[in-house]
């Protein structure tokens, strides 16, 4: 096993924290996982806000160098993608996450630069009728 | 309106961006935020959202003219008729009522895709264009019909999105039967 740093991306937002990363895949210490995520582990399951995941079975997911990424993001019903030996990994939203933000018909808000890097969101232009319109070169 | 464009930096769209001059927001999405935001597998698409910030028309293909009607078939004319009426009178057309029928919600397999993509968009970003590659695969493996990330890999990986890789896709397309928002929010929307 060996500890090193790992840029996670956690749908868009950047984090870079610490890892243990051995054959089976990638480990976060809880404190890690706290700092990054937002989610602690308690007795009653993985928490945030007001909010318990139970973790049934612990054995691989939970040990002493942490817990297993890939099993908290089954846990969350969340796509994760590694590439370990980049020290990068992504988590995603949930298909359910997604679909139901789409079913409410509310536009989610973004942020993106123009040409000359500029930021402009969505939710800037409330007020207005806005035809979003998604092309490429390609 | 507001145009965000997948590709995979400005330089991509420069020229056709300073060539428009156009008033409205003209957006850069190379990390594919907004395509992973609204479910977005091909180009152009189109979404309607009024004042209230509220989805009332969902994403379809739609083209701003019949420049290359003669390739995709499709006529400009009666989104762009819709529009105007819907901007100038604000009137919607009658499927605003039903939305949700018309929405093709993600599947798991897609959000994989899109996290895989984005996987390997950083990766190519720190210049480890193999590791990037098996993760785009993977990406196109699990999302074979979205464009937005098995075109629009193509030049992030050298490849020419006009080039063999294209037509291949194509072929594959054509023969799944040409799986869009419209056949595809059809099929999953359907009762079991």
């Amino acid at each position: 096993m060996d500890t090193r740093k790992l840029t996670l991306i956690d749908d868009g937002r950047v984090v870079e924290t610490t890892a243990n990363f051995d054959d089976a895949g990638i480990r976060l210490a809880p404190a890690d996982l706290m700092a990054a995520l937002g989610w602690t582990l308690k007795d009653e399951g993985l928490c945030k806000d007001d909010a318990c995941v139970p973790v049934r079975d612990r054995g691989d997911r939970v040990n002493a160098a942490g817990v297993d990424l890939q099993a908290f993001a089954d846990l969350l019903g969340r796509p994760l993608a590694i590439e370990a030996e980049a020290g990068l990994a992504v988590l995603g939203a949930s298909a359910d996450a997604r679909g139901a933000q789409l079913a409410s018909q509310v536009a989610p808000d973004f942020a993106l630069p123009d040409l000359e890097g500029k930021m402009h969101t969505l939710w800037e232009h409330r007020g207005k009728k806005v035809l979003l319109v998604a092309y490429a070169s390609w | 309106m507001i145009t965000v464009a997948l590709d995979k930096s400005p330089e991509d769209v420069r020229p056709f961006i300073e060539r428009a001059q156009p008033s409205h927001p003209s957006l850069i999405d190379s990390e594919h935020r907004v395509a992973d935001l609204y479910s977005i597998i091909n180009v152009s698409t189109v979404i309607w959202i009024d004042a209230e910030g509220k989805i009332v028309r969902p994403n379809a293909i739609e083209y701003g003219s019949n420049l290359f009607q003669q390739f995709h078939g499709l006529d400009a004319g009666p989104h762009l008729d819709a529009l105007r009426a819907w901007v100038r009178d604000g009137r919607l057309p009658p499927e605003a009522d039903d939305v949700r029928a018309r929405q093709m919600l993600p599947t798991a397999d897609e959000q994989l895709a899109r996290t895989e993509f984005s996987l390997a968009w950083h990766l190519h970003g720190r210049g480890r264009s193999e590791a990037a590659e098996r993760h785009f695969v993977r990406a196109g493996e699990l999302a074979p019909f979205d464009w937005a990330i098995r075109r629009g890999s193509m030049p992030i990986r050298g490849q020419n999105p006009m080039g063999p890789e294209f037509f291949e896709l194509f072929k594959e397309w054509e023969s799944a039967g040409k799986p869009d928002y419209r056949s595809e929010a059809a099929r999953r929307n359907a009762p079991a």
